[in-house]
């Protein structure tokens, strides 16, 4: 038999049922992995040894739980009570909730056993796992390159097998671009279809949690336990929760996908792109018809996005000050300071240089006489970008895409140009600002043996789409069994 | 193109965030960059297009005003970088 720690959420509940092995087996392999693996790869910031015995005994009576005695790994920015949690920030360093997140909750009610928290980019702002104050997370297919971001830590430690499954969330693409440059399954959910309660907030009208996994049937069981509406969400849909699973069926016959020509411009890496074009035509040759679409204003998203999203940080982050919990500035002028100086002390102390650079960006596109001018004229050019897509699906079942422009890029290479590294995320955002799903699933390596990922999108609540046409694309194709050498 | 000159003091000032002359000059010259990459959005005609701030097709949502369990003070207090009798303590306000 293969190691515990290798094994999918389905290989494990299925050695469960048969009682061939227990949730202890389970968590000892992965806490071994997470020995041997990360001190190269550093995709943890904190591993639940301790706590990993109390969980087991806790789940003794939740074996019908759809989650039970799976390891899993939460990205540092979702709430668990009275645990660190830092979105890798010094200025949530000490920061213990004094609740969980619903998603905590929810997996904690199916009997998952939290591993440990993920490394990311600080407050996910980052397309690279660069930014955390903890030092880069490593590509576990490549130690000199990023794993993307910014839920890089949770892609690479499902990718070496440091966890059978892991949490992200996805603001601008930052489930999909570092499961895609991890070669692994990540979901970003339709907009409401995940509860943000206990998800630190990024970006509101933007962010959702979603599952990071090693395969699409995971990916299914995993939403099956974290959707639905929550009263403690104001924006969770009051939409019934269907079982995903059902949708894993090997069948995308008279299927119709559209192929956004503005995907396939200059920028696109040439094994990226021909990785993606293989996929197309396999999924033809499945029986499902593709053809070429146009989302005119895609080339306006980064624009957009960059307004949007900093703007909506800018206001998030203004509770970090100093006064309710987190760091407070020490400094030189702390004795006797004034309490605006407290403020702007703290948030010099603790926020590091993408944070520094988002807020200043978004208050600069909030402020008197430059609103309309940028903050409203992104707001519309959202409306164009969105309208796009809903004609895009009055005609076709979902649309694929290549998940990123370029395999993973070298630690270092894009740190001091930041509109480079916003262009990364050129592919993922469109979906962000439309508020529809869309997953990222392995489609291919480079010569050099880096995964290239294909990014498929749906109509609003479409997660049943994306399930059937990904789950038929890898059971016809052998990607996803590929691991790295480590 | 025109070039923009963003005002990076004033910003700082309104967003409580204390800079270095070093991050003053540094940001300044990364953000008119990226203003300026995002002015392309003035390419775009939307004269007749309504703002989208969000995705659903939601207004304002209520719930019965019925009173429910807090989270602890003592709990919440734990984080507190200064506290007093079960206040959050901050520096002076007014002179």
């Amino acid at each position: 038999m293969d190691e515990l720690y290798s094994l999918t959420c389905g290989q494990i509940r299925k050695l469960y049922n048969s009682n061939k092995v227990s949730p202890a087996e389970v968590a000892e392999s992965v806490l071994k992995r997470i020995d041997a693996v990360d001190g190269k790869i550093g995709a943890l910031v904190n591993v639940n040894k301790d706590s990993i015995k109390s969980q087991l005994l806790s789940i003794k009576d939740k074996k019908n739980g759809a989650f039970y005695g799976i390891p899993v790994v939460i990205k540092d920015n979702i709430c668990v009570k009275g645990e660190g949690t830092t979105c890798a920030s010094l200025i949530l360093k000490d920061f213990r909730p004094p609740y969980s997140a619903t998603v905590i909750e929810r997996l904690r009610q199916e009997g998952a056993v939290l591993i440990g928290k993920a490394n990311m980019d600080e407050f996910a702002f980052g397309s690279s796992c660069e930014t955390s104050c903890y030092g880069p997370t490593k590509n576990p297919w490549d130690l000199n390159r990023i794993p993307g971001g910014s839920s890089g830590g949770s892609a690479a430690s499902v990718c070496a097998d440091e966890t059978i499954a892991a949490l992200g969330s996805d603001t601008g693409g930052s489930i999909r671009q570092p499961a895609s440059l991890c070669g692994v399954v990540g979901l970003k959910p339709t907009y409401g279809r995940v509860s943000r309660y206990g998800l630190i907030a990024f970006a509101s009208s933007l962010d959702q949690i979603g599952p990071i996994t090693k395969n699409i049937e995971d990916a299914a069981i995993l939403m099956n336990v974290i959707a639905g509406y929550d009263p403690k969400d104001s924006t969770s849909a009051k939409i019934p929760v269907p079982d995903y699973t059902k949708s894993l069926v090997n069948d995308v016959k008279g299927l119709k996908i559209g192929i956004p020509k503005e995907y396939f411009v200059e920028g696109l890496d040439r094994e990226v792109e021909a990785a993606v074009k293989e996929a197309i035509k396999k999924l033809e040759s499945l029986g499902a018809r593709c053809d070429e679409v146009s989302l005119p204003h895609t080339r306006y998203a980064v624009s957009a996005y960059y307004i949007i999203a900093p703007a909506e940080a800018s206001s998030n982050l203004a509770r970090f000050d100093g006064v309710r919990y987190g760091l407070r500035s020490r400094g030189p002028k702390a004795a006797n300071q004034h309490l605006i100086d407290m403020y702007k002390e703290t948030r010099a102390e603790g926020f590091g240089n993408e944070a520094k650079r988002r807020i200043i960006l978004g208050t600069y596109v909030l402020s008197s006489g430059y609103y309309d001018a940028y903050y409203l004229k992104a707001l519309k050019v959202r409306t164009k970008i969105k309208e796009d897509l809903d004609n895009v699906f009055k005609e076709f079942d979902c649309v694929l895409t290549p998940t990123s422009p370029t395999p993973a890029f070298k630690i270092g290479e894009k740190l001091n140009d930041p509109l480079s590294m916003y262009l990364s995320d050129i592919f993922t955002i469109p979906v962000n600002l439309a508020g529809i799903p869309a997953i990222s699933m392995p489609c291919g390596f480079t010569a050099g043996g880096l995964p290239a990922g294909l990014q498929l999108m749906a109509k609003p609540f479409g997660e049943e789409t994306l399930f059937k046409v990904a789950y038929t694309y890898e059971q016809n194709t052998q990607w996803h069994k590929r691991k790295p050498r480590l | 193109m025109k070039k923009t000159n963003i005002d990076v003091v004033y910003v700082a000032k309104l967003a409580r965030l204390a800079l270095s002359a070093e991050e003053i000059e540094r940001l300044g010259a990364q953000l008119n960059g990226i203003i300026d990459y995002v002015s392309e959005l003035n390419e775009v005609d939307t004269s007749a297009v309504e703002p989208t701030s969000h995705v659903l097709p939601l207004k304002n949502v209520y719930r019965e005003d019925k009173a429910g369990p807090s989270l602890p003070v003592d709990e919440v207090l734990k984080n507190a970088p200064s506290k007093e009798d079960g206040f959050f303590k901050v520096p002076k306000v007014i002179e």
